[in-house]
Protein backbone atom coordinates (compact mmCIF):
# COMPACT_ATOMS: atom_id res chain seq x y z
CA UNK A 1 0.00 0.00 0.00
CA UNK A 2 2.13 2.82 -1.16
CA UNK A 3 1.01 6.29 -2.13
CA UNK A 4 1.35 7.83 -5.91
CA UNK A 5 4.11 10.18 -4.31
CA UNK A 6 6.36 7.33 -4.43
CA UNK A 7 7.76 6.93 -8.06
CA UNK A 8 8.13 2.93 -9.00
CA UNK A 9 12.27 2.96 -9.41
CA UNK A 10 12.99 4.18 -6.02
CA UNK A 11 10.18 1.95 -4.35
CA UNK A 12 12.56 -1.02 -6.36
CA UNK A 13 15.26 0.72 -5.03
CA UNK A 14 14.45 1.07 -1.70
CA UNK A 15 12.92 -2.20 -1.52
CA UNK A 16 16.29 -4.41 -2.48
CA UNK A 17 18.70 -2.07 -0.62
CA UNK A 18 20.70 -2.76 1.98
CA UNK A 19 19.60 0.58 3.74
CA UNK A 20 16.08 -0.97 3.24
CA UNK A 21 17.14 -4.10 5.11
CA UNK A 22 18.57 -2.09 8.07
CA UNK A 23 15.42 0.48 8.13
CA UNK A 24 13.15 -2.25 8.43
CA UNK A 25 15.14 -4.42 11.12
CA UNK A 26 15.63 -1.13 13.12
CA UNK A 27 11.58 -0.76 13.05
CA UNK A 28 11.03 -4.35 14.36
CA UNK A 29 13.24 -4.08 17.03
CA UNK A 30 11.85 -0.99 17.86
CA UNK A 31 15.26 1.04 18.00
CA UNK A 32 14.12 4.85 16.80
CA UNK A 33 15.01 6.27 13.64
CA UNK A 34 16.87 9.94 13.25
CA UNK A 35 16.89 12.54 11.38
CA UNK A 36 20.26 11.54 9.50
CA UNK A 37 19.37 7.81 9.50
CA UNK A 38 18.53 6.48 5.86
CA UNK A 39 15.01 6.00 5.15
CA UNK A 40 12.10 4.83 2.61
CA UNK A 41 11.52 8.14 1.19
CA UNK A 42 7.54 7.23 1.42
CA UNK A 43 8.18 7.03 5.41
CA UNK A 44 9.55 10.15 5.38
CA UNK A 45 6.84 11.93 3.38
CA UNK A 46 4.20 10.46 5.32
CA UNK A 47 5.89 12.06 8.66
CA UNK A 48 6.60 15.36 6.57
CA UNK A 49 2.21 15.04 5.72
CA UNK A 50 1.42 14.34 9.21
CA UNK A 51 3.90 16.34 11.38
CA UNK A 52 3.16 19.15 9.54
CA UNK A 53 -0.66 19.05 9.30
CA UNK A 54 -0.57 18.54 13.25
CA UNK A 55 1.63 21.31 13.58
CA UNK A 56 -0.74 23.36 11.09
CA UNK A 57 -3.78 21.98 13.96
CA UNK A 58 -1.56 23.28 16.67
CA UNK A 59 -1.81 26.76 15.36
CA UNK A 60 -5.19 27.30 13.34
CA UNK A 61 -6.50 25.89 16.53
CA UNK A 62 -5.66 28.77 18.38
CA UNK A 63 -8.23 31.00 16.54
CA UNK A 64 -11.53 29.53 18.01
CA UNK A 65 -10.45 29.82 21.58
CA UNK A 66 -8.58 32.89 21.47
CA UNK A 67 -11.44 34.24 20.07
CA UNK A 68 -12.96 34.10 23.63
CA UNK A 69 -10.11 35.71 25.54
CA UNK A 70 -11.35 38.93 25.98
CA UNK A 71 -14.51 37.47 26.80
CA UNK A 72 -13.67 34.91 29.71
CA UNK A 73 -15.86 35.70 32.43
CA UNK A 74 -13.01 36.55 35.06
CA UNK A 75 -9.94 37.75 35.12
CA UNK A 76 -8.17 34.09 36.55
CA UNK A 77 -10.43 32.43 33.46
CA UNK A 78 -8.50 34.96 31.07
CA UNK A 79 -5.11 34.29 32.29
CA UNK A 80 -6.36 30.64 32.05
CA UNK A 81 -7.13 30.69 28.74
CA UNK A 82 -4.41 33.14 27.19
CA UNK A 83 -2.05 30.14 28.78
CA UNK A 84 -3.89 27.55 26.64
CA UNK A 85 -3.30 29.39 23.59
CA UNK A 86 0.00 30.35 24.21
CA UNK A 87 0.96 26.26 24.59
CA UNK A 88 -1.01 25.51 21.54
CA UNK A 89 1.44 28.00 19.51
CA UNK A 90 4.21 26.53 21.68
CA UNK A 91 2.96 22.91 20.44
CA UNK A 92 3.42 24.10 16.41
CA UNK A 93 6.56 25.03 16.86
CA UNK A 94 7.85 21.99 18.62
CA UNK A 95 6.09 20.17 15.82
CA UNK A 96 7.19 22.20 12.76
CA UNK A 97 10.80 22.03 14.23
CA UNK A 98 10.41 18.21 14.21
CA UNK A 99 8.83 18.34 10.48
CA UNK A 100 12.11 20.65 9.26
CA UNK A 101 14.42 17.64 10.28
CA UNK A 102 12.98 15.88 7.35
CA UNK A 103 14.16 18.39 5.10
CA UNK A 104 11.11 20.47 4.57
CA UNK A 105 11.49 24.34 5.67
CA UNK A 106 9.08 26.13 7.08
CA UNK A 107 8.59 28.50 4.63
CA UNK A 108 6.73 25.67 2.25
CA UNK A 109 4.55 24.37 5.33
CA UNK A 110 3.44 28.01 6.42
CA UNK A 111 2.83 28.12 2.28
CA UNK A 112 0.84 24.98 2.39
CA UNK A 113 -1.02 25.57 4.79
CA UNK A 114 -2.28 29.42 4.12
CA UNK A 115 -3.02 28.48 -0.08
CA UNK A 116 -4.70 25.90 1.11
CA UNK A 117 -2.85 22.84 0.02
CA UNK A 118 -2.23 20.84 3.78
CA UNK A 119 -5.12 20.32 5.77
CA UNK A 120 -5.37 20.50 9.51
CA UNK A 121 -7.99 18.86 11.89
CA UNK A 122 -11.43 19.04 10.86
CA UNK A 123 -12.47 20.16 14.45
CA UNK A 124 -11.27 23.76 13.91
CA UNK A 125 -13.91 24.34 11.40
CA UNK A 126 -16.80 24.64 13.74
CA UNK A 127 -17.70 28.12 15.48
CA UNK A 128 -17.59 28.83 19.32
CA UNK A 129 -20.50 30.28 19.92
CA UNK A 130 -20.68 30.65 24.05
CA UNK A 131 -18.14 30.29 26.93
CA UNK A 132 -19.51 26.66 27.15
CA UNK A 133 -17.68 26.05 24.04
CA UNK A 134 -14.58 27.24 25.10
CA UNK A 135 -15.19 24.05 28.29
CA UNK A 136 -15.99 21.83 26.16
CA UNK A 137 -12.93 22.36 23.92
CA UNK A 138 -10.94 21.73 26.66
CA UNK A 139 -12.70 18.68 27.91
CA UNK A 140 -13.19 16.71 24.34
CA UNK A 141 -10.80 18.25 21.83
CA UNK A 142 -7.96 18.06 23.63
CA UNK A 143 -9.05 15.49 25.32
CA UNK A 144 -9.43 13.66 22.37
CA UNK A 145 -6.40 14.98 21.01
CA UNK A 146 -4.65 13.43 24.47
CA UNK A 147 -5.42 10.43 23.47
CA UNK A 148 -4.27 10.31 19.80
CA UNK A 149 -0.67 12.08 20.90
CA UNK A 150 0.26 10.26 23.92
CA UNK A 151 0.77 6.46 21.59
CA UNK A 152 3.07 9.01 19.48
CA UNK A 153 5.24 9.71 22.21
CA UNK A 154 6.42 6.16 21.57
CA UNK A 155 6.18 6.51 17.62
CA UNK A 156 9.31 5.18 15.55
CA UNK A 157 10.08 9.04 14.35
CA UNK A 158 12.69 9.92 17.31
CA UNK A 159 12.25 13.54 16.90
CA UNK A 160 8.43 13.54 16.66
CA UNK A 161 8.52 11.38 19.52
CA UNK A 162 10.49 13.63 21.78
CA UNK A 163 8.35 16.68 20.45
CA UNK A 164 5.24 14.49 21.97
CA UNK A 165 6.53 14.40 25.27
CA UNK A 166 6.87 17.86 25.52
CA UNK A 167 3.26 17.94 24.63
CA UNK A 168 1.35 15.92 26.02
CA UNK A 169 3.42 17.35 28.80
CA UNK A 170 1.17 20.26 28.26
CA UNK A 171 -1.83 18.94 27.19
CA UNK A 172 -3.06 17.57 30.56
CA UNK A 173 -4.07 21.16 32.37
CA UNK A 174 -5.94 22.06 29.37
CA UNK A 175 -8.33 19.31 29.26
CA UNK A 176 -9.01 19.46 33.15
CA UNK A 177 -9.16 23.75 32.81
CA UNK A 178 -12.37 22.67 30.27
CA UNK A 179 -13.76 19.99 32.21
CA UNK A 180 -13.62 22.75 35.20
CA UNK A 181 -15.61 25.11 33.01
CA UNK A 182 -18.09 22.65 32.09
CA UNK A 183 -18.22 21.94 36.32
CA UNK A 184 -18.76 25.28 37.01
CA UNK A 185 -21.27 25.85 34.42
CA UNK A 186 -23.67 22.64 35.53
CA UNK A 187 -23.67 23.72 38.90
CA UNK A 188 -25.02 27.11 38.07
CA UNK A 189 -28.42 28.31 36.72
CA UNK A 190 -30.66 26.01 34.74
CA UNK A 191 -29.34 28.42 32.26
CA UNK A 192 -25.96 27.91 32.53
CA UNK A 193 -26.71 23.80 32.51
CA UNK A 194 -28.50 24.39 29.52
CA UNK A 195 -25.58 26.61 27.67
CA UNK A 196 -23.13 23.31 28.36
CA UNK A 197 -25.30 20.63 27.31
CA UNK A 198 -25.99 22.87 24.02
CA UNK A 199 -22.07 22.54 23.80
CA UNK A 200 -21.87 19.32 24.52
CA UNK A 201 -24.49 18.57 21.55
CA UNK A 202 -22.42 20.09 19.15
CA UNK A 203 -19.44 19.18 20.13
CA UNK A 204 -19.50 15.73 20.44
CA UNK A 205 -19.76 14.16 16.91
CA UNK A 206 -16.98 16.85 15.54
CA UNK A 207 -14.93 15.17 18.68
CA UNK A 208 -15.77 11.49 17.60
CA UNK A 209 -14.43 12.24 14.38
CA UNK A 210 -11.37 13.64 15.46
CA UNK A 211 -9.82 9.93 15.27
CA UNK A 212 -10.34 10.04 11.61
CA UNK A 213 -12.21 7.80 9.42
CA UNK A 214 -13.75 3.92 10.25
CA UNK A 215 -10.50 1.12 9.96
CA UNK A 216 -11.91 -0.08 6.76
CA UNK A 217 -12.23 3.56 5.10
CA UNK A 218 -8.62 4.11 6.35
CA UNK A 219 -6.01 4.38 3.85
CA UNK A 220 -2.81 4.71 5.49
CA UNK A 221 -3.72 2.81 8.71
CA UNK A 222 -1.77 -0.19 7.83
CA UNK A 223 1.03 1.03 6.92
CA UNK A 224 1.53 3.68 9.27
CA UNK A 225 0.87 0.70 11.29
CA UNK A 226 3.72 -1.46 10.14
CA UNK A 227 5.88 1.62 10.30
CA UNK A 228 5.06 2.07 13.81
CA UNK A 229 4.29 5.55 13.31
CA UNK A 230 0.79 4.58 14.28
CA UNK A 231 0.19 2.59 17.17
CA UNK A 232 -3.84 2.06 17.30
CA UNK A 233 -5.57 2.15 15.11
CA UNK A 234 -8.32 5.00 14.73
CA UNK A 235 -11.33 2.79 16.12
CA UNK A 236 -9.02 1.94 18.86
CA UNK A 237 -8.61 5.17 19.90
CA UNK A 238 -11.76 6.45 18.85
CA UNK A 239 -13.44 3.15 21.60
CA UNK A 240 -10.91 4.44 24.04
CA UNK A 241 -12.07 8.34 23.92
CA UNK A 242 -15.90 7.28 24.12
CA UNK A 243 -14.90 5.04 27.18
CA UNK A 244 -13.15 7.84 28.74
CA UNK A 245 -15.32 10.47 28.25
CA UNK A 246 -19.20 8.54 28.86
CA UNK A 247 -18.49 8.68 33.00
CA UNK A 248 -17.62 12.26 32.75
CA UNK A 249 -20.38 12.87 31.58
CA UNK A 250 -22.32 11.02 33.75
CA UNK A 251 -20.60 13.19 36.07
CA UNK A 252 -21.50 16.46 34.71
CA UNK A 253 -25.31 14.60 34.71
CA UNK A 254 -24.97 15.80 31.32
CA UNK A 255 -26.56 13.43 28.36
CA UNK A 256 -24.27 12.85 24.99
CA UNK A 257 -26.36 12.92 22.26
CA UNK A 258 -25.70 9.12 20.96
CA UNK A 259 -29.20 7.58 21.36
CA UNK A 260 -26.86 4.26 20.67
CA UNK A 261 -24.72 4.91 23.47
CA UNK A 262 -24.99 1.83 26.13
CA UNK A 263 -22.14 -0.04 28.23
CA UNK A 264 -21.58 -3.13 26.81
CA UNK A 265 -20.59 -5.28 29.96
CA UNK A 266 -19.55 -8.54 27.80
CA UNK A 267 -17.05 -6.09 25.39
CA UNK A 268 -16.69 -4.20 28.26
CA UNK A 269 -16.56 -1.32 26.51
CA UNK A 270 -19.64 1.26 25.45
CA UNK A 271 -21.05 0.50 22.11
CA UNK A 272 -21.88 3.70 20.22
CA UNK A 273 -23.31 5.18 16.81
CA UNK A 274 -21.55 6.18 13.65
CA UNK A 275 -21.22 9.72 13.29
CA UNK A 276 -21.63 11.52 9.99
CA UNK A 277 -19.39 10.68 7.90
CA UNK A 278 -20.26 12.75 5.14
CA UNK A 279 -20.36 15.85 7.14
CA UNK A 280 -16.69 15.11 8.18
CA UNK A 281 -15.68 14.61 4.33
CA UNK A 282 -17.25 18.01 3.40
CA UNK A 283 -15.63 19.42 6.23
CA UNK A 284 -12.36 18.32 5.39
CA UNK A 285 -12.53 19.26 1.97
CA UNK A 286 -13.29 22.93 3.02
CA UNK A 287 -16.86 23.32 3.33
CA UNK A 288 -17.15 22.89 7.23
CA UNK A 289 -18.92 26.08 8.71
CA UNK A 290 -15.90 27.93 9.58
CA UNK A 291 -13.51 26.68 6.89
CA UNK A 292 -12.64 29.80 5.32
CA UNK A 293 -13.07 32.19 7.97
CA UNK A 294 -10.33 30.36 10.02
CA UNK A 295 -7.80 30.36 6.34
CA UNK A 296 -8.36 34.08 6.26
CA UNK A 297 -7.47 34.89 9.28
CA UNK A 298 -4.39 32.82 9.30
CA UNK A 299 -3.76 34.71 6.02
CA UNK A 300 -4.37 38.41 7.69
CA UNK A 301 -2.77 37.26 10.60
CA UNK A 302 0.60 36.09 8.59
CA UNK A 303 0.41 39.68 6.07
CA UNK A 304 -0.10 41.47 8.97
CA UNK A 305 2.93 40.69 10.74
CA UNK A 306 5.09 41.25 7.76
CA UNK A 307 6.34 44.07 8.44
CA UNK A 308 7.80 42.60 12.11
CA UNK A 309 9.49 40.01 10.37
CA UNK A 310 11.24 42.49 8.22
CA UNK A 311 12.22 44.82 11.03
CA UNK A 312 13.78 41.72 13.12
CA UNK A 313 15.93 41.07 9.83
CA UNK A 314 16.95 44.33 9.17
CA UNK A 315 17.86 44.72 13.26
CA UNK A 316 19.75 41.46 12.85
CA UNK A 317 21.42 42.84 9.76
CA UNK A 318 22.85 46.01 11.63
CA UNK A 319 23.47 44.27 15.01
CA UNK A 320 25.88 41.98 12.55
CA UNK A 321 28.15 44.63 11.18
CA UNK B 1 17.34 16.13 0.62
CA UNK B 2 17.66 19.83 2.04
CA UNK B 3 15.63 22.04 0.37
CA UNK B 4 15.60 24.66 3.20
CA UNK B 5 14.90 28.15 1.42
CA UNK B 6 17.20 31.30 2.29
CA UNK B 7 13.90 33.47 3.20
CA UNK B 8 13.46 30.98 6.45
CA UNK B 9 15.29 32.72 9.86
CA UNK B 10 18.57 30.64 10.50
CA UNK B 11 17.99 27.64 12.86
CA UNK B 12 18.77 27.75 16.61
CA UNK B 13 19.28 24.65 18.80
CA UNK B 14 18.07 25.37 22.80
CA UNK B 15 19.71 24.08 25.58
CA UNK B 16 17.70 24.69 29.19
CA UNK B 17 19.80 24.47 32.24
CA UNK B 18 17.33 23.42 35.35
CA UNK B 19 17.36 24.77 38.52
CA UNK B 20 18.17 21.13 39.98
CA UNK B 21 22.19 21.98 39.11
CA UNK B 22 22.22 19.72 36.31
CA UNK B 23 24.07 20.21 33.10
CA UNK B 24 22.58 22.03 29.81
CA UNK B 25 19.87 19.93 28.23
CA UNK B 26 18.78 20.15 24.67
CA UNK B 27 15.11 20.97 24.19
CA UNK B 28 14.73 21.90 20.78
CA UNK B 29 14.58 24.65 18.07
CA UNK B 30 13.83 27.52 16.71
CA UNK B 31 13.85 29.87 13.81
CA UNK B 32 14.65 33.93 14.52
CA UNK B 33 16.56 36.33 13.25
CA UNK B 34 19.34 37.09 15.30
CA UNK B 35 20.79 35.83 18.61
CA UNK B 36 18.67 38.26 20.79
CA UNK B 37 15.62 37.59 19.17
CA UNK B 38 16.54 33.80 19.41
CA UNK B 39 16.58 34.10 23.34
CA UNK B 40 13.62 35.63 23.65
CA UNK B 41 11.96 32.91 21.50
CA UNK B 42 13.63 30.02 23.26
CA UNK B 43 12.71 31.95 26.61
CA UNK B 44 8.94 31.70 25.07
CA UNK B 45 8.84 28.78 23.61
CA UNK B 46 10.58 26.18 26.67
CA UNK B 47 10.67 27.66 29.64
CA UNK B 48 7.02 28.83 29.90
CA UNK B 49 6.60 26.53 33.68
CA UNK B 50 10.33 26.95 35.45
CA UNK B 51 11.41 24.86 33.40
CA UNK B 52 15.04 26.36 33.64
CA UNK B 53 17.50 28.56 35.36
CA UNK B 54 19.60 29.31 32.15
CA UNK B 55 19.64 28.99 28.35
CA UNK B 56 22.12 28.16 25.91
CA UNK B 57 21.15 29.40 22.44
CA UNK B 58 23.79 27.68 19.72
CA UNK B 59 23.54 28.49 15.54
CA UNK B 60 22.99 24.89 14.18
CA UNK B 61 25.13 25.58 11.57
CA UNK B 62 27.70 25.78 14.26
CA UNK B 63 27.05 22.68 15.59
CA UNK B 64 30.18 20.24 14.42
CA UNK B 65 28.55 16.38 14.51
CA UNK B 66 29.40 12.46 13.89
CA UNK B 67 27.61 11.32 10.97
CA UNK B 68 25.71 7.86 11.11
CA UNK B 69 28.13 6.15 8.66
CA UNK B 70 30.93 7.21 11.33
CA UNK B 71 29.39 5.44 14.20
CA UNK B 72 31.36 2.20 13.98
CA UNK B 73 34.53 3.44 14.02
CA UNK B 74 33.78 5.83 16.53
CA UNK B 75 31.84 3.53 19.20
CA UNK B 76 32.24 0.19 18.62
CA UNK B 77 35.50 -0.22 19.56
CA UNK B 78 34.78 0.10 23.40
CA UNK B 79 32.28 -2.77 23.26
CA UNK B 80 35.55 -5.31 23.82
CA UNK B 81 36.61 -3.41 26.42
CA UNK B 82 34.62 -4.90 29.44
CA UNK B 83 37.74 -4.08 31.88
CA UNK B 84 36.21 -0.54 31.96
CA UNK B 85 33.64 -1.05 33.99
CA UNK B 86 33.27 -2.15 37.45
CA UNK B 87 30.93 -5.11 36.77
CA UNK B 88 33.69 -6.62 34.64
CA UNK B 89 35.51 -7.97 38.15
CA UNK B 90 34.48 -9.97 40.83
CA UNK B 91 35.16 -8.68 44.34
CA UNK B 92 35.74 -12.09 46.85
CA UNK B 93 33.38 -13.00 49.07
CA UNK B 94 33.52 -10.84 52.78
CA UNK B 95 35.25 -7.58 51.05
CA UNK B 96 33.35 -4.62 51.47
CA UNK B 97 33.87 -0.84 50.66
CA UNK B 98 35.09 -1.89 47.03
FE1 LIG C 1 -1.88 21.19 21.63
FE1 LIG D 1 -4.18 21.55 23.98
Amino acid sequence: MYTQMVDVSERGLDENSEQQRIFDDKIDRGVTIEADDWMPRAYRETLVRQISQHAHSEIVGMLPEGNWITRAPSLERKCILMAKVQDEAGHGLYLYSAAETLGTSREAMIDALLSGRSKYSSIFNYPTLTWADVGAIGWLVDGAAIINQIPLTRCSYGPYARAMVRVCKEESFHQRQGFEVLTTLCRGTPDQKALAQDALDRWWWPAVMMFGPPDAESKHNERSMRWKIKLYTNDELRQKFVDQTAPQADFLDLAIPDPDLAWNGERGHYDFGSPNWTEFYDVVSGNGPCNRERLRARIAAHEDGAWVREAAVAYAEKRKQ
Amino acid sequence: MSEAEPKDWPLWEVFVRSAHGLAHKHVGSLHAAGPEMALQNARDVYTRRNEGASLWIVRASDIVATQPEDREALFTAAEDKPYRHPTHYTVPEGVKNL
